[in-house]
């Protein structure tokens, strides 16, 4: 199926998201969209499958002009949509979620027919390698097999252009290279793959066309080979991007942070940390590296105070704050940016000003005596949005109207704006466009050139090799080892991975299996 | 073999206009527009305050079909409509019409009255009594609505108002007559006893809740049903029961333990409108300016953003459920100490319920909770009224009621009605909040 998109223009008021884009994806091709948040990607997404309708322009498949006024006439003409938040019912089977719409029945009672719905399930899924377990319950699966289960339910449904948005946010290193694999196997049987993502390496590693658009306007088109990363990132930006981060020598200052001997368990009572030691000095940044799901995200709750602590220490200047509450914690001078910022860090009803205080709000001199100081709050909203570049159209505004970039801003500008000792954060660009983790990197450097012990907890290789001064692998709970930035990627893999000189890997697919809730 | 797809519907993976960093052309406002055309566009979307007027207005519409089919004499004319088609409408017209004046005559004041008054100088009371009558009712309703209106706006389905309610009463009847002072020691006491009471009822699943996570929606609503009979036992056990009765009937507060009378002895309207309006402005400051009033606010939205911020999420939902029964039991106060003076088995009626729909009507708002508050007052006090000089059944206003919230809860059924615009703003989000 060759798909045509011609001078498409959607507009939402006086704000133009898509500007006469053209698009065109041939018939077995992986085509990669590229571009920042807010370029106007999933617009001209949700006009391709119908979500929204286009003030003009045309869409054509195989060189007919079609119109969608819902979603489900984009999938009777092949169109099959695989959203960045899935759209599955957890509660329900594999199979009972692929089927949901179009369930086969017996004899037309009515009756679902869940033989004939596992066996074309299990057929489906060999065919095109996508291994899943019909009667799994989709809550327990691990995100990437989640995402497999929308993918099968779009291939159900006979999709031969699949639009994958944004699909590898969630997943794991492991996982991603096994998405690639299945866009591969799609592509050989004659798919053709929208596959949307702001990531500049795997759109080298995957697409066969890259078009890329910044500001509601396409502004090239390209091959992975005419084109590198840096290419790529001034195109999608509009200006010259440092990839690195440029950071002087840490100068290290004694132990702020330390953890002795730290166990925590999760929520069903598994060992996630596993007697974890680990110091972090003033004035360096310390990268925790590792796959998601090995520890990472139950050691930085267990930091902040989130999660009870098994047994060991965690030492904050001298004083144990291992029993403290989050409170306590955040008085001692710890600053914490979440690893989920719209869940954990932020109140998204709630005005930047507001969010900006959050974890002050109720000391000098935002409030006296109970009373807050709306005055003294605002202004130093102003002060905070001026410092930190985040762009709102005013102080007042939801923090929830906000990019994810100036979200992030928000947190930063907030944790940095007290007098901070340690500061731990997790996977603090995830999701953000190139100009945000640029920002972020250097407020970061900033904070550890200022004196602050900086912890990062990060799935990301680039991330932790650029930032780190020391970096700390964790597989299964433990702490592998802590090497310098110079240490080569493939060794770094192999930590992750759970090798060492000495001890094989055992079962490393087991620390994989995090379950959904994990990312 | 496809039909529509599950996968309908993304709102999250819409990109709404503006939330990019740089959004594409232009600097991503609405265009400036002056005065009135402005004025005349925000009237065309449907905010929330046209369409509480609007559900009303229909209501009283529905109201007035319902009067008509029910009523015989109505009826009987439109039998005879083919030869007398005037007198069909005129019937009609004259049956919703007095229906209508008497309930406003009832819960406002009638201009005959009032006329009177003024001609004679005499018979103000008269006068005076329909709005003393609704301001009577309206006061344990704003201060019971308020407390169900803060839980609400913390997240907290607070379904407990009536065992609250009850909670306060009893703690204001004993404090009332059991301690005997002068009225300026007195009734403070007994105001304080109201809000303790309560607060005690709010305390039990404010802690549960807590400490075990037990849901409140099904702890409060049992926990009317334990109150409501530790009423009837005590009721019949000293030190409560009026001497000399085998009834369930309490013994009657003391002159310094009831509310002193606003307009003269004539009028019912009492210090307990004061009491509730001083509540309802205490409680705007409390939600707007205090930190812990912030803190209300953010765990209610987001219970993981604010124990992340050092917020102990424990402390705060049993502080919020003992701040909506406190409110709740003043209102229990307030009907007690202010018109009851003594306490009888069911006490509290309908108020306990009638504050959960309050509430919902004012938005969790102070003001609303006023303006709501005094509406359905208007009502219980019109609808008196209109049963005694029409003989309508009192239960149209109870319908009417039920038709406003009814509306209110479905803002795209009142703008579907009059082809307003959706602001964006719904209500039902509102609502449906602490059910969670």
């Amino acid at each position: 199926m060759k798909l045509e998109l011609v001078k498409i223009t959607k507009r939402f008021g006086a704000l133009v998201a898509n500007d006469a884009v053209d698009l065109e994806v041939a018939e077995g091709e992986i085509h990669a969209l590229l571009g920042e948040n807010g370029a106007g990607k999933t617009t001209l997404m949700n006009v391709l499958f119908g979500l929204l309708h286009p003030d003009s322009g045309e869409i054509r498949i195989d060189g007919q002009a079609v119109r969608f006024a819902n979603p489900g006439q984009a999938v009777r003409h092949g169109i099959g949509m695989v959203h960045q938040h899935f759209m599955l019912v957890g509660v329900f089977t594999a199979a009972e979620n692929i089927v949901l719409g179009f369930e086969p029945t017996i004899l037309r009672l009515g009756l679902l027919d869940r033989r004939k719905a596992d066996r074309d399930i299990r057929k489906l899924s060999q065919e095109y390698g996508l291994e899943v377990d019909p009667n799994a319950i989709v809550e327990d699966l691990p995100v990437g097999v989640q995402q497999r289960v929308e993918i099968l339910k779009a291939l159900a449904r006979d999709a031969k252009l699949l639009i994958l948005d944004e699909p590898t946010s969630v997943l794991t290193p492991q996982e991603i290279e096994s998405l690639f694999r299945t866009m591969h196997a799609l592509q050989q049987s004659g798919h053709s793959i929208l596959f949307i993502t702001h990531k500049l390496k795997e759109v080298l590693a995957v697409a066969d066309r890259i078009t890329v658009m910044r500001q509601g306007r396409v502004v090239g088109s390209t091959t992975p080979q005419e084109t590198d990363e840096n290419k790529l990132a001034s195109m999608m930006v509009g200006r010259s991007v440092e990839l690195v981060v440029e950071k002087g020598p840490a100068r290290p200052g004694p132990t702020v942070l330390e953890v002795r001997g730290l166990t925590v368990g999760d929520d069903r009572g598994l060992t996630m940390v596993d007697h974890v030691d680990l110091d972090v000095h003033a004035g360096e940044i310390v990268a925790l590296a590792g796959v998601q799901g090995n520890g990472q995200t139950e050691f930085a709750e267990a930091l902040a105070g989130l999660r009870q602590v098994t047994s060991g220490k965690i030492v904050l200047e001298g004083q144990d704050v291992t029993s403290a509450s989050p409170r306590g914690r955040i008085e001692a001078g710890l600053a914490d940016v979440p690893e989920d910022r719209q869940k954990d860090g932020l109140v998204m009803p709630l005005s930047v000003a507001d969010n900006l205080v959050l974890d002050i709000f109720n000391v000098p001199p935002h409030a006296h005596h109970g009373a807050r100081d709306l005055a003294e709050v605002k202004s130093n909203a102003e002060h905070r949005i001026e410092d930190f570049d985040i762009r709102t159209s005013s102080v007042d505004a939801n923090v929830g109207a906000l990019s994810g970039g100036n979200q992030q801003k928000v947190i930063l500008a907030r944790e940095l704006s007290r007098p901070v000792k340690v500061l731990v954060a997790s996977q603090p660009t995830r999701g953000l466009d190139v100009g945000s983790i640029e920002y972020v990197h250097r407020r970061i450097v900033e904070a550890r050139d200022n004196g602050v012990a900086v912890l990062i907890i990060s799935a990301e290789l680039d991330e932790v090799m650029a930032l780190g001064d020391r970096i700390a692998v964790m597989y299964r709970g433990r702490i592998m080892g802590v090497v310098e930035p110079s240490v080569s990627r493939e060794e770094l893999g192999l930590m992750m991975a759970g090798v060492t000189d000495s001890a094989p890997p055992d079962a490393p697919v087991a620390a994989l299996a995090g379950g959904p809730g994990s990312s | 073999m496809i039909s529509a797809d599950a996968t309908t519907g993304s709102p999250g993976g819409v990109e709404p206009p503006g939330s990019g960093e740089e959004p594409a052309g232009g600097d991503g406002k609405p265009p400036a527009s002056v005065g009135w055309t402005r004025y005349l566009r925000r009237l065309s979307e449907a905010n929330v305050v046209v369409v509480t007027i609007l559900a009303i207005f229909t209501a009283l519409v529905i109201g007035a079909i319902l009067i008509l089919v029910t009523s015989t004499a109505v009826l009987h004319a439109w039998g005879r409509v083919g030869s007398a088609p005037g007198e069909a409408f005129a019937t009609s017209w004259h049956t919703v019409a007095n229906a209508y004046s008497a309930m406003f005559e009832g819960s406002i004041f009638s201009p005959s009255a009032v006329g009177h008054a003024i001609s004679t100088g005499r018979g103000w009371t008269a006068a005076f009594s329909p709005i003393s009558e609704t301001l009577v009712s309206a006061t344990p309703l704003m201060l019971a609505g308020m407390g169900v209106a803060i839980g609400f706006s913390t997240g907290v389905f607070n379904i407990g108002a009536q065992g609250q309610l009850i909670g306060g009463a009893l703690a204001s009847l004993y404090v009332g007559f059991e301690v005997h002072a002068t009225i300026w020691l007195h009734l403070p006491l007994v105001i304080i006893a109201g809000a303790v009471g309560g607060a005690i009822v709010g305390f039990i699943p404010g802690i549960l809740k807590a400490q075990t996570g037990a849901h409140e929606v099904i702890v409060t609503i049992m926990l009317n049903y334990i109150v409501l009979y530790l009423l009837v036992y005590l009721l019949t056990t000293a030190p409560f029961q009026q001497q000399g009765q085998t009834n369930a009937i309490s013994r009657v507060m003391p002159n310094s333990a009831r509310l002193p009378h606003l307009l003269g002895s004539g009028l019912r309207v009492n210090a307990g409108l004061i009491v509730a309006i001083l509540v309802l402005l205490g409680a705007s400051w409390f939600m707007r300016k205090s930190t812990l009033g912030f803190t209300f606010r953010v765990i209610g939205i987001n219970p993981d953003a604010g124990r992340t911020a050092g917020m102990n999420v424990k402390k705060v939902t049993v502080l919020v459920l003992m701040l909506s029964g406190a409110l709740v039991g003043l209102a229990g106060m307030a009907s007690l100490s202010g018109t009851d003076f003594f306490m009888a088995t069911g006490y509290g009626g309908g108020v306990g319920f009638n504050a959960i729909t309050v509430a919902l009507l004012g938005r969790n708002r102070p003001l609303g909770v006023f303006l709501g508050s005094l509406l359905f007052a208007a009502m219980i006090t019109g609808g008196r009224n209109m049963q005694a000089v029409t003989g309508i059944d009192l239960d149209l206003t109870t319908v009417i009621q039920a038709l406003i919230v009814f509306m209110v809860a479905t803002p795209a059924l009142v703008r579907d009605i009059y082809r307003l615009k959706d602001s964006g703003r719904s209500l039902t989000q509102l609502i449906s909040k602490g059910w969670g």
